[in-house]
């Protein structure tokens, strides 16, 4: 039977050319014989994330794509560790340099390309080397364990990922670059600037337009001297100044070439019977080099080889993302101004965002983000498809906002071809991804990772994985239920009725018992089941600090110097020219460099030392404000009926006898409260979780607003006559949120989940009322002011101090 | 090479952690629920967070502002994010609880 296949040979073992024959398998599984030549001693794997590898972040393992036992049990022989030195093309056979020949009917030339290497004056020195493969990751790994100073030649994509693994590796890096701006080929100044700053402070250095003049060294490199006659001392030196499609084989056999092995649309070269796909081939004058297109051309060689129709490659946009941690940029497309497009930009220095897109004729041609790439992947859609932007702008550029992009968005991903790659990072194509859906059950974005690797790397491609997912598992994606964090695959529901079924009393006991992958968990499921238990055993459970992020350990809010703020508890915004003396006592005393209003009319004393702080509670002798916590913060009032002309109600009263009632209660999330005195709101009470407007006789209660991120207003929950109705429906909605939402999930995102109705029909009637208006006192009596037990309990304070002076011994 | 003692164990809480300053350098002190004490530069290699402040699981800290996990025994961040810090060998007196921090 196989005598019937044809023979299909190719030359080269690396990402493009195994993704053909992949795609061409899939097709056409059993229509040739196939036998691989690949120079490296390894199975197909991951080039791309061999940064990963050097940064620590992926094993070798990891980045086999395909295993020698995919090569078996899909008949296809390989060769590991030959180079094709030859190839007769008039009889259609090809001989390596291991002596073995093989003839063919077929043959796919994907040879990839070589690191380019500046021709310096001692480039052969032990210790210079390219990023290129497995062997250069390993000669990198080796050094660092021996030597201390790593020069990276040349500021792109590539150099930088190199000098961000060697810094990982403990190396001092310094990156050499001609031009005056990093990556200067992806990114504008602007945002290479910030770039820049980020990798200094990661402890990256440059040496930036410098021309490289000559290596240094005696057998190995001691150095490298730039034209300027500085030289700069190196250990190693890593060459990463570009890469040439690697045509040699070709040239040598006569196949039409010019940069790369020139293909047509269908991945044809002039010589009958011979292809070309990868980084080798050169099609409409461009060689690509990252993996996106050269998966498309893949993916039409597979149907061509495979006999199906097909439309002809026409060439890609590319995208880029860098792939070095605490680092977000994006670019893609036409990022640079020319004549006939317009850019619109945002910068935010202090935030470190930027943001370029660049428009042409109403459509979107370029983009460039910096610090925030979340959109990188629409906006890359966006171009990709030409779409007319025109109106959109202005939400383009200031962030998407998902409820007006969500139709467009839903077709886009509908109508994008199979082939299309979505996650750049892993080449993995949109049809990769429905197919994990479709036939290998992966219902959530975790299996999806796991499975395809899509959204591994650095993630902009979540969100239209998420799309997705939406689109070919439907309403099953949405019934899947992933787990409150990566130790446990239980929801939160699953975890509550849990602990109540089994009555599980500690943060360890559920962990052992619901079997949880980590065995202390981690700071996202720790803090939820301490609430969690907190919230139903109120009586019995002892809080477990530990488990608490460092604001509530600490009882202030820790600012990014490491410093903290104090703010005491001001009912109602209401407070006294004594109280205000001794703060204002305090905060000198305690050289306080910043005393601040808040957003909910308190003072915060700012940029306060850790060890001071307990002194500075006692001394203020003021109950905590709570500033920090997963609790009640303010209670925002205004002036109400006891000033202002128009006030009907006495909202400051109001105010300090909500703020009152629950102070210091555990919340999922914090929870902001105001009173307006009339319909004009100016306590802007409908942005609040539980907002109280008066009324002309009565009280509007609102709840579920936010004046965060998102902003939501709220929705209005009743009307009520009495100040004691607005304290019963006050409490009985807090503790029915505190009983129902997830942890961490403010009021805005679970009134949206869970629907206005529901939480309506729930508090509804009176006796439900009263009883859960019961159990939030019961909670609330066995509160205690955190600042004062601190002061009081040395076990507690010590922990703000030192631990003793060292004593040599 | 100086060995320093530094404190008791009994004065670091079980997943807690205490500082001290050596020099210019600010060290973290951990308690692991094993019994071990660990000691890092108090230095979160992302944007130098006080990990002393962090919380604790297993062996891994969680830097209290952006949430890096520092893996207490070799240093390392953990994935997906990269970057080390410093680590200090600790020794412990069984007797009387005395810890030793050499560096
Ligand atoms: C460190 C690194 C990071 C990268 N990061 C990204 C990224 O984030 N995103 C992205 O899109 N791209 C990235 N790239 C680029 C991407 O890896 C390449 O575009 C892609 O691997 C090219 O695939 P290819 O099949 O054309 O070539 P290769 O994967 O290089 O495969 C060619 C293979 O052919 C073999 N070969 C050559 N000649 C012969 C011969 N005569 N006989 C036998 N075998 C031969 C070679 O040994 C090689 O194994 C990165 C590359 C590197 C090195
Ligand atoms: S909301 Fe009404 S009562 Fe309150 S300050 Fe404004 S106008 Fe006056
Ligand atoms: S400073 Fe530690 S995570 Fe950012």
């Amino acid at each position: 039977m196989s005598t019937l296949r044809k023979k299909l040979v190719m030359v080269g073992n690396g990402m493009a050319g195994v993704r053909a024959i992949e795609h061409l398998l899939k097709l056409a599984p059993e229509a040739y014989e196939i036998t691989i030549f690949g120079a490296e001693p390894h199975p197909n794997y991951n080039r791309i994330m061999l940064s990963s590898v050097l940064a620590g972040g992926a094993s070798m393992n990891d980045i086999i794509i395909n295993d020698l036992e995919w090569y078996h049990s899909n008949g296809i022989r390989l060769y590991t560790g030959h180079t094709v030195t030859s190839i007769d093309t008039r009889q259609k056979t090809v001989y390596t340099d291991k002596g073995i020949e093989a003839s063919y009917d077929e043959l796919i030339l994907a040879t990839g390309s070589n690191p380019f290497m500046l021709p310096l004056p001692g480039a052969e020195k032990e210790g210079v080397i390219a990023f290129r493969d497995i062997k250069d990751t390993q000669i990198m790994q080796e050094t660092a364990k021996t030597h201390r100073k790593a020069l990276v030649i040349g500021g792109g994509l590539l150099g930088l990922e190199a000098a961000r693994g060697l810094l990982h590796l403990g190396m001092e890096v310094s990156v050499v670059h001609i031009h005056e701006y990093i990556m200067e080929r992806q990114l504008d100044e602007a945002a290479s600037v910030m770039l820049r700053k980020e990798l200094e402070e990661q402890g990256m250095k440059f040496l930036l337009k410098k021309q490289s003049e000559a290596i240094l060294g005696k057998k190995r490199v001691k150095g490298l001297l730039f034209a300027d006659g500085e030289i700069a001392e190196a250990d190693l030196i890593v060459m990463a100044v570009g890469i040439k499609p690697n045509v040699e084989l070709a040239r040598k056999s006569g196949i039409e070439i010019n940069r790369g092995i020139i293909v047509n649309d269908y991945m044809e070269t002039n010589t009958p019977g011979v292809y070309s796909v990868g980084e080798c081939a050169e099609h409409r004058g461009i060689a690509y080099g990252l993996v996106a297109p050269l998966y498309e051309q893949g993916a039409v060689l597979a149907k061509r080889l495979a006999g199906v129709q097909t439309e002809g490659y026409a060439g890609s946009i590319t995208s880029t993302k860098l792939k070095v941690s605490g680092v977000d940029v994006f670019s893609a497309g036409q990022f640079t101004e020319q004549p006939g497009s317009r850019a619109l930009r945002y910068q935010d220095e202090i935030e470190g965002v930027y943001k370029k897109l660049v428009i042409k004729d109403d459509k979107l041609v370029g983009a460039v983000l910096f610090g925030d790439t979340g959109d990188g992947a629409q906006l890359f859609s966006m171009i990709k498809n030409n779409e007319n932007i025109k109106g959109m702008e202005k939400e383009l550029l200031l962030g998407v906002s998902s409820d007006a992009l969500a139709s467009p968005k839903g077709n886009r991903l509908e109508a994008m071809a199979d082939d299309e790659i979505i996650c750049g990072c892993n080449g993995v194509s949109k049809g990769a991804i429905a197919e994990a859906i479709q036939s290998g059950g992966c219902t959530s974005v975790g299996a999806i990772k796991a499975c395809t690797k899509a959204s591994a790397s650095c993630g902009g491609c979540k969100p239209l994985v998420e799309g997705l997912l939406q689109i070919y598992a439907g309403d099953n994606a949405v019934t899947v239920k992933e787990g409150i964090c990566g130790c446990t695959t239980l929801g939160r529901d699953e975890i509550v009725a849990e602990i109540k079924r089994m009555e599980l009393k500690t943060v360890k006991e559920v962990m052992n018992v619901l079997d949880w992958s980590n065995d202390e968990g981690c700071a996202k499921c720790r803090p939820s089941l301490n609430y969690y238990l907190g919230m139903l055993w109120p009586e019995e459970y002892i809080d477990e600090k530990e488990s608490r992020f460092t604001n509530e350990r600490y009882h202030a809010n820790i600012q990014k110097d490491g410093t903290y703020s104090v703010v005491p508890r001001i009912y109602g915004g209401v407070t006294t020219p004594a109280d205000l003396i001794k703060i204002a006592e305090v905060a000198a005393k305690f050289d306080v460099p910043m005393v601040k209003f808040t957003g909910g009319q308190r003072l915060d004393l700012l940029g306060v030392k850790k060890e001071d702080l307990p002194k500075m509670w006692e001394e203020l002798d003021m109950p905590s404000g709570h500033a920090y916590g997963k609790t009640l913060r303010t209670v925002k009032t205004c002036v109400g009926s006891t000033f202002c002309r128009f006030g009907t109600q006495d909202a400051i009263g109001m105010g300090i006898r909500l703020e009152k009632a629950f102070e210091r209660l555990n919340t999922p999330a914090k929870v902001k409260l105001a009173v307006s005195g009339c319909p004009r709101n100016c306590a802007e009470a409908t942005i609040k979780d539980f907002g109280v407007v008066a009324i002309d006789g009565g009280w509007e209660l609102h709840i579920g607003g936010n004046g965060g991120v998102h902003v939501r207003a709220t929705d209005l929950l009743c009307v009520v006559k009495t100040d004691d109705e607005v304290l019963e429906w006050a409490s009985a909605f807090l503790q029915y949120y505190r009983e129902n939402a997830g942890w961490n999930e403010r009021t805005a995102q679970w009134v949206e989940r869970v629907g206005l109705d529901s939480i309506k029909q729930a508090l509804d009637d009176r006796e439900e009322r009263l009883a859960l208006k019961e159990r939030i006192e019961a909670t609330l009596r066995l509160t205690s002011d955190p600042w004062k037990q601190i002061v009081n309990e040395p076990e507690l304070r010590k922990n703000f101090e030192p631990i003793s002076q060292p004593e040599t011994v | 090479m100086t060995k320093m003692l530094v404190g008791n164990v009994n004065e670091i809480d079980i997943k807690g952690s205490r500082k001290l300053l050596v020099g210019n350098t600010e060290i973290a002190l951990f308690r692991l629920t094993t019994g071990e004490v660990l000691a890092v530069e108090n230095k979160c290699p992302h944007k130098g967070g006080a990990l002393s402040e962090g919380m604790v699981c297993g062996s891994r800290v969680h830097c209290p502002l952006h949430d890096w996990r520092v893996d207490l025994h070799s240093g390392n961040v953990l994935a997906p994010d990269t970057g080390h810090v410093t680590t200090y060998e600790v020794e412990i007196d069984p007797e009387s609880g005395h810890i030793y921090l050499t560096l």
